[in-house]
């Protein structure tokens, strides 16, 4: 299975309150997923808001709509879904031993997510510009609807927590690709990574509802 | 889809789920799924006209791309069925949250209509 195992492979010992490394292995992924459910419903109750307050101003809505740019929303959505791709490319390597690929499926991950951010970064600063703030900070002079920093505050609480989720995954991806470098994961031992790999997962799961309900209904 | 190698390090053992590696293909197929179905939901909302059912349209494929994302990327379609219950947890509730949101909304302040 292994072909290219590093020299300087660490061996990893389980927790004294597991009874294997598989034991513990199963059980971290667990709590994983169980934490996945808590980002599902924060993610989820803003989702109902918005799906409510749209169905009461659906004016507002659209107008606020087609202010973004949908080429934007595409491309990010493209870059995340492959940054998906390479992540669990990543595990995928280090199951088999080929640390090599890994890393630069680890690296191709976080310079997706790089991407993501600079994109945003432009969306968000256009619209700085335009003065499509939420509440108070609101100055679009040309705004047809009275309510619409309502749907940008929506834009901001929603978008800007998903951002903050691709800064965090980001964060975590460089301190799982650094402990790889420093060889503490092979084939046997690779939790942390499959740890950050379904967080990161996650970000994309949220995107991909994101975009249509943002970018393309209007 | 579906050939799982799982490593046999700890034989004396069984654990549901545990380790397994999906195929690279399998990951190769669901990424570019995803790419056409991302192609697809822009081709249907911006350059067709589907009227009210845009919407719903729109939301059926980033249901499918979301199953593509869990079953494969997240690997619950191995993984053990604990998970896939603890997971789906998330989206039973939050289901709840909707239903009975939209109910008070619908019956008492769509009415009147002033929120």
């Amino acid at each position: 299975m292994s072909t290219a195992k590093s020299a300087t492979t660490h061996q990893h010992h389980h927790a004294h309150h597991f009874r294997s490394d598989l034991h513990e292995f199963v059980s971290a992924k667990e709590g994983i997923w169980i934490f996945m459910v808590t980002e599902v419903l924060m993610f989820g109750g803003l989702f109902v808001a918005f799906f409510i307050y749209q169905a009461l101003k659906p004016a507002v809505f659209a107008e606020g709509a087609s202010y973004l740019d949908w080429k934007l929303g595409a491309l990010n959505t493209l870059v995340l879904i492959v940054s998906s791709w390479t992540m669990a490319l990543s595990i995928h390597y280090i199951q088999k031993g080929q640390n090599q690929r890994a890393t630069w499926a680890l690296i191709t991950t976080l310079a997706c997510g790089l991407i993501f951010m600079i994109v945003k970064y432009f969306e968000y600063t256009h619209k700085f510009e335009m003065g499509l703030m939420p509440g108070k900070f609101f100055f679009f002079e040309k705004a047809v609807n009275a309510e619409l920093p309502l749907y940008f505050g929506f834009y901001y609480s929603m978008t800007g927590l998903h951002g903050l989720h691709v800064l965090t995954g980001m964060g975590l991806i460089s301190w799982v690709l650094w402990r790889h470098l420093n060889g503490e994961f092979n084939e046997h031992y690779y939790t942390a990574v499959e740890g950050v790999c379904i967080f990161w997962h996650i970000v994309d799961l949220v995107w991909i509802f994101l975009f249509p309900l943002l970018y393309l209904i209007e | 889809m579906g050939n799982v190698s799982r490593s046999e390090h700890n034989t004396e053992e069984q654990w549901d789920g545990g380790h397994f590696i999906v195929p690279k293909e399998v990951l190769r197929t669901t990424v570019l799924t995803l790419i056409f179905l991302t192609v697809l939901t822009v081709v249907t909302a911006k350059f067709m006209d589907l009227g009210i059912f845009a919407g719903t349209v729109a939301f059926f494929i980033a249901f499918v791309k979301a199953m593509l994302v869990m079953m494969y990327f997240m690997g619950l379609k191995y993984d053990a069925k604990m998970n896939r219950w603890i997971f789906s947890m998330g989206f039973i509730f939050l289901v709840i949250l909707a239903f009975f949101s939209v109910l008070d909304i619908w019956t008492r302040v769509h009415q009147s209509a002033t929120l």
